[in-house]
């Protein structure tokens, strides 16, 4: 055993991390820029620039109808984000939505065509299933690093590292979702003479909406968990408030940060789950 | 041209196929092929002929390869030997663009726990086959909903199939089917998912609506009695293979071998035997050419204590009884028009054997079988006994 020496695993991802970087330096410096900019953009200027009473308005209205004509979200929502406001979180809030709303976005965006395409291949998902297991476990922090050496620091390392991390429970729910039609409702679609596009919008993905959608749920979840993860990186948002009440040792401004995530946190999985009803169904 | 041909087809399951296949053809069994090869044999070199307009069924216990069989059919299982042919086409060789539209025109499949899509209205269920083929909304709305009044169900289309009962939900699947005006129903078990009284109903309806439709059904069931009712011709299975192929009544009278015979032993023989299959030749005298005398010698030689009448053209005319024929024998009367009785219980051919008990338990003589005003036989109590008892009955009717 003491013969072989240390495999210098570490060396070889350190490696693969700078080559990469120098690669496609090019392109991740656009993304850094531009799709930096972009964030800042919608964060700064659209939804700060929206009075504080008539986004907590709107979000009341929504969740009025989300819920189902219910007051108990309704409620939640308006003295919730309230509270935000007054303990002079706003901004804080609108930098981390904006991050949460970005990175589940992109999740979806891939994960979903990913779901799709291990449902219909097995050796796709053989493959993907381990990669997915790897994501999920690793722990978070790690994916900062190479974040930090791809884009620097800021937002746009933020959403990299929230991704990776946030993406797998799209991408499993999917596949499960589609794996779980029931086999007489296949038969009966290519009974029919369904092409494979046919059968996957008529009949997969609507049957499969309701387990695709609690898997985008948990993304959102996990992409909000990265908040202040990513925040160690110079994301905006709540994240930095608590990281701030850490280094100087402040409970209660951690506490009350913490306080605001757990409210967000509330209402974007409430909003998401209540979305989440499926047609025909008692 | 039968509309479905079906030659030497088989499926076998699992890997090494080709190995199973040679043993198969070297007539080795389901269970010695599973023991050497490992594989499952589904069905086991099928033929058959489907005629346009028939309702073929196809019959067997779970695991004798019927659902496998159908789905052999519109290909939804892929053959592993032999062929199937659709109107003189090849299904098991086309490719899928092809298959595919065979499947929109040609085939429609009802499931046996429906296949309704549950997140799709009643409608919307129902133009799934008509949206598939890309036709456009207004005309597919109009051909579901004629389909949906067809079985009853004009009322119910913005409902989704989990509103409504199991009965209601197979009308859909029939719908459904029946939309794309498809030469050929497929019927996986239809029925066998309703409680027995609305699978009645149903098997009624079909009936009913195959009256108008002339559809080519191929029904598949693992109850007989559901076989022998809405079957013109039944297929019978077991171990993949089919055991006899013959109408109802060939296969209740004719068991090709002991399975069947087996099988069809419980069958409640008065439903599907009829008239024709228990009636006898009838000793006849003829009204013109017959007198008194020749009737009595005729009835002593026959042991016969009434006889029948009838011209020379096999018109019935009544009957006469021992008593009045010995006395007009002695009277010296020249013919029988004086003591004819014309009270004569009277029966058609296919009138069902459960019809006939009431009469025959009346009647004073026995049963005429009459087909346009002749007499085609007769059916003494005796041979009613003996049919439901499963003796030997006649299949064709007798030669007159």
């Amino acid at each position: 055993m003491e013969s072989i020496p240390k495999i210098p695993v570490a060396q070889w991802v350190s490696d693969a991390t700078e080559l990469t970087t120098e690669t496609f330096g090019f392109l991740f410096d656009f993304i850094k820029n531009d799709f930096g900019d972009f964030i800042e953009i919608v964060a700064e200027d659209w939804l700060m620039g929206i009075p504080v009473w008539l986004f907590i308005a709107i979000v009341g209205v929504l969740a009025f109808f989300v819920s189902g004509k219910k007051f108990g979200l309704t409620a939640f929502s308006v003295i919730g984000l309230w509270f935000i406001h007054n303990q002079e979180l706003w901004e804080e809030l609108m930098n981390t939505f904006t991050l949460v709303v970005f990175a589940s976005l992109i999740c979806v965006i891939a994960g979903i065509p990913l779901g799709i395409w291990m449902s219909k291949n097995r050796t796709v998902e053989k493959i993907f299933t381990p990669v997915l297991d790897f994501m999920q476990t690793m722990p978070a922090f790690v994916y900062l690093i190479p974040a930090v050496a791809f884009f620097s620091i800021g937002m746009v390392p933020g959403v990299f590292a929230s991704v990776i991390f946030a993406t797998p429970p799209t991408v499993r729910f999917t596949n499960l979702g589609i794996r779980q039609v029931s086999h007489e409702l296949i038969e009966a679609s290519d009974s029919f003479g369904t092409t494979g596009v046919q059968k996957l919008f008529k009949v997969q993905l609507p049957m499969a909406k309701k387990t695709i959608m609690a898997g985008i749920n948990q993304t959102v979840m996990l992409a909000l968990s990265m908040v202040v993860i990513a925040s160690m990186i110079g994301a905006k948002g709540l994240g930095q408030t608590v990281i701030t009440g850490l280094q100087r040792a402040e409970v209660g401004t951690g506490f009350v940060a913490g306080l605001g995530i757990v409210i967000l946190a509330i209402i974007i999985d409430r909003f998401t789950q209540n979305l989440n009803t499926q047609r025909g169904e008692q | 041209m039968p509309v479905i041909q079906v030659e030497n087809l088989s499926k076998i399951f699992g890997k090494n196929a080709k190995k199973a296949t040679k043993y198969l053809d070297e007539g080795q069994t389901k269970e010695e092929i599973l023991e050497k090869t490992g594989n499952t044999v589904g069905v086991n070199r099928a033929s058959f002929d489907v005629e346009e307009g028939e309702i073929f069924v196809i019959m067997g216990l779970s695991g004798s390869g019927k659902s496998t069989l159908v789905r052999l059919i519109n290909r939804l299982i892929e053959p592993t030997e032999g062929s199937v042919l659709i109107d003189g086409e090849d299904l098991a060789k086309m490719d899928s663009r092809s298959l595919r539209e065979v499947r929109r025109q040609k085939l429609s499949m009802v499931f046996q726990k429906f296949g309704l899509f549950p997140h799709r209205t009643v409608l919307e269920n129902t133009e799934f086959g008509l949206e598939v083929q890309g036709i456009d909304k207004s005309e597919r709305k109009k051909k579901a909903e004629e389909s949906l009044e067809l079985v009853g169900l004009g009322g119910y289309i913005h409902q989704f199939p989990g509103q409504l009962s199991g009965g209601m939900q197979q009308r859909v699947g029939l719908a459904r089917a029946l939309a794309n005006d498809p030469e050929v129903l497929l019927m996986d078990e239809a029925f066998s998912a309703l409680d027995p009284l609305i699978r009645k109903e149903m098997q009624d309806e079909l009936l009913d609506l195959q009256e108008t439709m002339k559809k080519t059904i191929l029904f598949i069931t693992h109850d007989l009695d559901e076989a022998l009712r809405i079957g013109d011709r039944i297929a019978l299975m077991k171990d993949g293979r089919i055991v006899q192929i013959g109408t109802p009544e060939e296969i209740l009278v004719n068991p090709a071998n002991e399975y069947v015979e087996k099988f069809v032993e419980d069958v409640d023989r008065s439903k599907v035997l009829t008239a024709e299959n228990i009636m006898k030749r009838p000793e006849t005298v003829d009204v013109e050419k017959h007198g008194p005398r020749s009737a009595l010698e005729r009835m002593r030689k026959e042991g016969l204590s009434t006889i029948y009448v009838t011209d020379s053209r096999r018109n019935l005319h009544g009957y006469v009884t021992a008593d009045d024929v010995s006395e007009a024998a002695r009277q010296d009367v020249k013919d029988l028009k004086g003591i004819l009785r014309t009270d004569v219980p009277q029966i058609q051919g296919s009138t069902p054997m459960q019809e006939i008990f009431d009469i025959i338990h009346d009647a004073p003589v026995p049963v005429a079988v009459i087909d346009e005003g002749k007499l085609k036989g007769i059916i003494v109590r005796g041979a009613v006994i003996a049919a439901l008892a499963g003796n030997e009955v006649n299949l064709h009717g007798i030669d007159s």
